[in-house]
């Protein structure tokens, strides 16, 4: 038995409602009631958000050193390393320190170079993959999209890192970036994404800010709820 | 039975006395208030962002039938299978048969305020499946069999004992004290899950008609894992969801996640387009968007009051509300708490039986003050007052005042009820806060003013007396 979509009904009890325009559209609850209501102009777009949000720097050095001080305050490890033979060592490092004993990650160069060089067992999620498997790894290395000062977020999809699970599973993510990645706020890293991928856009996308936390108990601060309890973000070059 | 009514009247009373309860929340809700304000302070302009998130919001629910029209063939192009559900019921039924269709055993479930609002979990579960809520605060309430406390913050009215006892109690774990050892046991048992369920379920926070894409917000990871592991995703979502484009979501994020949790920016900002494409290494293989009306096109069609459906559930109106902070969540007796609950309770479920929460506030104006996207919440609540009093007059009232009226009109009766007043106060006292008070409601907890020893009236005429007198 099929249940039946609603969707006539519903779209025409939206019309009907509509009919009545709204008194006002401003937020602005002091102004003048008896002042005329503003023109029905296009709403602001994302260029104007700027001028409002909290501010970022206009070069590339000062965008950084803003996003490495909110990443500090997500308790994210951000590290600016100066060539991939670098990025390289830190990762031997970070294994040693954490004993991983089997990494997850995707073909993407310089990813999955990376991930190799530290020989140890190499899950690549691009062919498909076991849950089980992946959920066993204990680090996750990927590439992204974007990072993002504003906020200290990492922009991720399907493509730039390995596709939805891999980031998210493995209790510690490493992501790869590059200097050419770093954008001011997300309205630049949305218009980066839609110029990559429009109209064939990814299945998924995220913006990841910080390690996974909680605060559903007495509103303290948790790390690693579900998703990763340790996130590394690597700028190389 | 008791009426919602009596309900809401005998369960603040209960709670407000509650002075531990009181204690958790005030400590709770102050945390929040310091973070809040903290990044708020780095906003250049918030009023600006305000105004312009409410003018967004405002685009988009009085276009509501082309941009949703837009984010359905949006998403239909990429494989999403969308279910348009008029009522709460339909919403339901639909999903169960999609879980029947795919012999769905075991559901994950990422906190959705919607999937509360239709009773999900008790459908799902009359049909045969296992539903595990892996949000951290609802996992708890699911476990306690009780309600979301807060639409935000579920479990905010425990305490890390009451939690570690549940868990002791249900999981068998041992008992600790740290809410890190507790968020701990919670990962290790939605691990299990994560891995073997057959269904995800989610809500979502913004529909981006434009990309047609969802936009869920959240902290922990359990949406991002609810809606990438399992082979069937099924997200359900209020109509009133959509914003015109992807760019808008600049905006709206960042004040979500400071007005809501008093963050910069909230964890995890996912955006989901479809079921795995082609290329794609993972995700569910089918994608249902189900998009439920349950009466929103009754509140759309009130122009006046059609600023609540800009509501991004963002709980900031609670957070701030004196008499959410006394009479906590659970009195409300509502899916949707606090002063957003109150303004639009009514619509979504009938004037007449829901009315007494549009006297739930002190009208002190801080919902309307806190909300990011400018919803005119106190003087919606008047609104619901007086159209509640239009629909069905009392008749005591309609006695009431013309007998008020009466007397106003006629300066002789004024006098003479005020000096009634003054011969029965002494009476008063005999009876004052016991069962023949009539007054009892009011002067059980608080005092009664006494009337004046002389009226203004007989004041002034004496003033000008003795003016008199001085000037001759």
């Amino acid at each position: 038995m099929a249940i039946p979509d609603q969707r006539e009904e519903v779209f025409a009890r939206i019309r009907e409602a509509l009919r009545e325009p709204a008194p006002h559209r401003h937020a602005d609850h002091a102004a003048d009631a008896s002042a005329p209501a503003a023109a029905d102009g296009p709403p602001p777009d994302a260029d104007a958000f700027r001028a409002w949000l909290p501010a970022v720097g206009p070069t590339l050095e000062e965008q950084i050193a803003l996003f490495a001080q909110n990443a500090a305050q997500l308790k994210a490890d951000f590290r600016a390393v100066a060539s991939p033979d670098e990025a390289g060592r830190v990762l031997a490092t970070l294994a040693r320190e954490n004993n991983w004993k089997r990494v997850a990650t995707h073909r993407h160069a310089p990813v999955s170079d990376l991930a190799e060089k530290l020989g140890l067992p190499c899950l690549f999620t691009d062919a498909g993959y076991a849950t089980a498997d992946l959920e066993s790894c204990d680090a996750a290395i990927t590439g992204c999209d974007a990072l993002v000062a504003q906020t200290g977020s990492v922009l991720v999809s399907g493509r730039s890192a390995g596709g939805r699970a891999l980031s998210v599973l493995p209790p510690h993510h490493v992501v790869i970036a590059g200097r050419s990645q770093v954008v001011p706020d997300l309205a630049a890293a949305l218009r980066l994404a839609r110029q990559r991928y429009a109209p064939d856009w990814p299945s998924f996308l995220s913006f990841i800010t910080g390690p996974s936390r909680t605060g559903d108990i007495e509103r303290i601060l948790v790390l690693g709820a579900h998703g990763p309890k340790q996130l590394t973000i690597l700028l190389v070059g | 039975m008791l009426t919602f009514a009596q309900d809401f009247t005998r369960a603040a009373a209960r709670v407000t006395a509650d002075l531990r309860h009181r204690g958790l929340i005030q400590r709770a809700l102050k945390s929040y208030e310091v973070k809040r304000d903290e990044f708020k302070g780095r906003y250049q302009n918030w009023g600006e962002a305000r105004q312009a998130a409410s003018e967004i919001k405002w685009e988009a629910i009085n276009h509501l039938d082309r941009y949703l029209a837009e984010f359905i063939a949006k998403l239909e192009a990429r494989g999403t299978r969308v279910h348009v559900a008029g009522t709460g019921e339909q919403a339901r039924d639909y999903i169960v048969q999609v879980a029947k269709e795919n012999q769905v055993r075991t559901i994950i479930k990422s906190k959705s305020m919607t999937a509360e609002e239709v009773d999900l979990n008790e459908a799902l579960e009359h049909a045969g499946c296992i539903v595990f809520e892996s949000d951290l605060g609802e996992y708890i309430v699911q476990l306690r069999h009780e309600k979301p406390y807060h639409l935000v913050f579920p479990a905010m009215h425990l305490t890390r004992d009451e939690i570690s006892d549940l868990f002791h109690r249900e999981l068998g774990s041992e008992p600790t004290n740290s809410p890190e050892e507790l968020t701990m046991i919670a990962r290790r048992v939605m691990r299990q899950n994560y891995c073997r369920a057959d269904m995800g379920i989610s809500g979502a926070n913004f529909a981006v008609a434009e990309t047609g894409m969802i936009s869920i917000t959240e902290n922990e990871g359990n949406a991002r894992l609810t809606t990438s592991l399992p082979k069937i995703h099924v997200a359900i979502l209020g109509i009133e969801k959509v914003v015109p484009h992807l760019e808008d979501l600049a905006l709206f994020l960042p004040m979500l996640a400071t007005a809501g949790a008093g963050q910069p920016l909230t964890c995890y900002n996912s955006l989901l387009g479809g079921p795995r494409q082609p290329d794609e290494v993972d995700g569910p293989e089918q994608f249902h968007v189900v998009l439920l009306d349950n009466r929103r096109t009754e509140l759309l069609a009130d122009a006046e009051q059609r600023d609540a459906l800009h509501c991004i559930r963002c709980g900031a109106c609670l957070n701030v509300c004196p008499i959410f902070k006394n009479v906590g969540g659970h009195s409300y007796g509502t899916t949707y708490q606090g002063p957003i609950g109150s303004v639009i309770t009514p619509h979504l479920r009938g004037l007449q039986n829901w009315k007494h929460l549009s006297s739930a506030s002190s009208l002190c104006g801080a919902c309307t003050e806190a909300c990011p996207v400018g919803i005119d919440l106190h003087h919606h609540l008047l609104q619901n007052r007086r159209n509640a009093v239009k629909g069905k007059p009392s008749w005591w009232e309609k006695i009431a005042y013309a007998g008020f009226v009466f007397v106003m009109r006629r300066p002789f009766l004024y006098l003479a009820s005020g000096k009634l007043g003054s011969i029965f106060f002494p009476l008063h006292k005999l009876v004052r806060g016991g069962p023949l008070d009539p007054l009892q409601g009011w002067t059980r907890t608080r005092e009664f003013p006494a009337p004046a020893k002389e009226s203004f009236q007989v004041y002034w005429k004496k003033k000008k007396r003795e003016a008199g007198h001085g000037d001759s």
